[in-house]
């Protein structure tokens, strides 16, 4: 059982801030985040796009943002539960609350910030009928650990950024074989990528096989066989230990709908008079997560979300102890 | 001056809805603004692919940059008649357009 002072679900930009001001009060926290790393939207949808309203930086990329949240919390060494959804939440007979994920990693703490965004980030699969028989076995949505690809015969699917970007890294660093399948002729992803790609497929380091989608699969002398179909209705199989569709994940709100919070347009409605909490004493939500009256879904306001709410979180954690406002040029930043 | 766009939802059911032509919207905000089940995830930027709908009408629309296609081509909902309704503004051109939402990605 992992215990901390603030159980942070959503590694987001908000998510990732919350731990700098709650470490100014001496708080520690873990985060949980469904992806396998931390930046939430800027990470998954945007990270090579400039952002222009984040106050001081007149433009900053998204991944560079989320690059300096992660250099500006380092001194509160938060832990990190990364590729697990936050699944289930109970209360023990200290009032503590357990949130446990979908892997069976149980946290424990006093308070909650719910920071989740538009939600957990879940896997777009492909309209296939008998998937979910392979999904254990051979299907992989998301790359968490690279390592286990290594020396395997491996088919990607998908035009983006991920699914390029993960074809290259396994062609370069270590995997047997890799395909690389994608529904039409020209990619999403970034020029640079693209160009590498073409230039493996030319070294034979990449099969590439473009027009062409999985219409079947099934098990063929232990391995995935893919029943691959072009546009002009020519097939082929390709056997393979693993299948990695990579289409993209879209945002759900997932098991945090069931918790008894109120929510509204799926969205958790909470308190912005006083400090973002939510119908459930000891859980805040704050982010794109939340709503109210005037909400708007920006950076900036998770940020100022963040450093009320950990006031107030503060007051449940020590309701004895008084807290005054220092500012850190005054006091610096003291970490532990 | 006002457009009028003819929408059926995902549950089938068909409506007209009146949109502004001054406030330099797109179909997607003006599908959010009725409360249309569309999430525009990306904000419009034809990343997402949350905003897809079928085009049922004869209209002369904004050509498909490269990324909405890229978009398009990577899902499997998509039809000859597919585009991303954040990529199509608002404007006089399209009024009496008939769309209808694509499945939920
Ligand atoms: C294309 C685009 C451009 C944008 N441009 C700007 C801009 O210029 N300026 C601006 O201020 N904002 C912009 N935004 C919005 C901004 O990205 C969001 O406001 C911001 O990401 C919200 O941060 P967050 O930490 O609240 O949530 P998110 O970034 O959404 O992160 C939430 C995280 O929580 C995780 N999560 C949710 N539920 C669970 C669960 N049950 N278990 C585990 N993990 C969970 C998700 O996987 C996700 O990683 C833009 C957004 C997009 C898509
Ligand atoms: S809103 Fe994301 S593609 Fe249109």
């Amino acid at each position: 059982m992992i215990q901390t002072d603030i159980i942070i679900i959503g590694a987001g930009p908000v998510g990732l801030f919350t731990v700098f001001e709650a470490g100014l009060l001496k708080l520690k926290c873990h985060l949980i985040d469904a992806l396998p790393i931390p930046g939430g939207q800027c990470a998954e949808i945007y990270p090579k796009k400039p952002i222009y309203d984040i106050p001081g930086y007149p433009s900053i990329q998204a991944a560079d943002l989320i690059k300096k949240l992660m250099e500006q919390i380092k001194p509160f060494n938060p832990g990190f539960t990364l590729g697990e959804t936050a699944y289930s939440l109970e209360k023990d007979q200290e009032e503590q609350f357990i949130v446990t994920t979908s892997e069976g990693t149980s946290h424990r703490a006093p308070v909650i910030a719910i920071a989740g965004g538009l939600g957990v980030f879940t896997p777009r699969k492909p309209p296939i009928e008998n998937l979910n028989e392979f999904e254990k076995k051979y299907i992989h949505y998301i790359v968490k650990e690279p390592e286990i690809f290594a020396n395997k015969n491996i088919v990607i699917s998908g035009g983006g950024d991920s699914a390029l970007d993960w074809a290259l890294y396994f062609a370069e660093n270590f995997a047997s074989s890799v395909h690389l399948i994608h529904r039409s002729e020209n990619f999403r992803a970034h020029n640079d990528s693209v160009q590498k790609a073409m230039n493996f497929a030319k070294l034979g380091k990449i099969k590439i096989i473009l027009n062409s989608e999985v219409q079947e699969i099934k098990e063929k002398k232990g391995a995935l066989s893919l029943n691959v179909i072009s546009k002009n209705k020519k097939t082929q199989s390709i056997a393979c230990d693993n299948w990695l569709p990579l289409f993209g994940l879209s945002p759900k709100i997932g098991p945090i709908g069931n918790w008894g919070l109120e929510i509204e347009k799926n969205a958790i409605k909470v308190d912005n008079a006083t400090d973002y909490s939510t119908n459930i004493e000891g859980i805040y939500a704050i982010g794109d997560v939340n709503t109210y009256n005037g909400k708007l879904k920006l950076i900036l306001c998770g940020f100022h979300e963040a450093a009320i709410m950990v006031q107030s979180a503060f007051k449940k954690i020590y309701p004895n102890k008084n807290n005054v406002l220092k500012y850190t040029t005054v006091t610096g930043i003291k970490g532990f | 001056m006002d457009i009028s766009i003819t929408v059926t939802n995902r549950d089938n059911k068909t409506k007209k809805i009146i949109a502004p032509t001054d406030m330099n919207l797109n179909l997607m905000e003006i599908l959010k603004v009725y409360e249309y089940p569309i999430e525009g995830t990306c904000g419009g930027m034809a990343l997402c692919a949350s905003c897809h709908i079928f085009i049922n009408s004869k209209h002369d629309l904004p050509a498909i940059s490269l990324s909405e296609k890229a978009i398009l081509d990577d899902n499997w909902d998509t039809q000859p008649n597919s585009r991303l309704a954040c990529q199509i503004p608002i404007s006089k051109k399209i009024d009496l357009i008939n769309i209808r939402l694509a499945p939920e990605i």
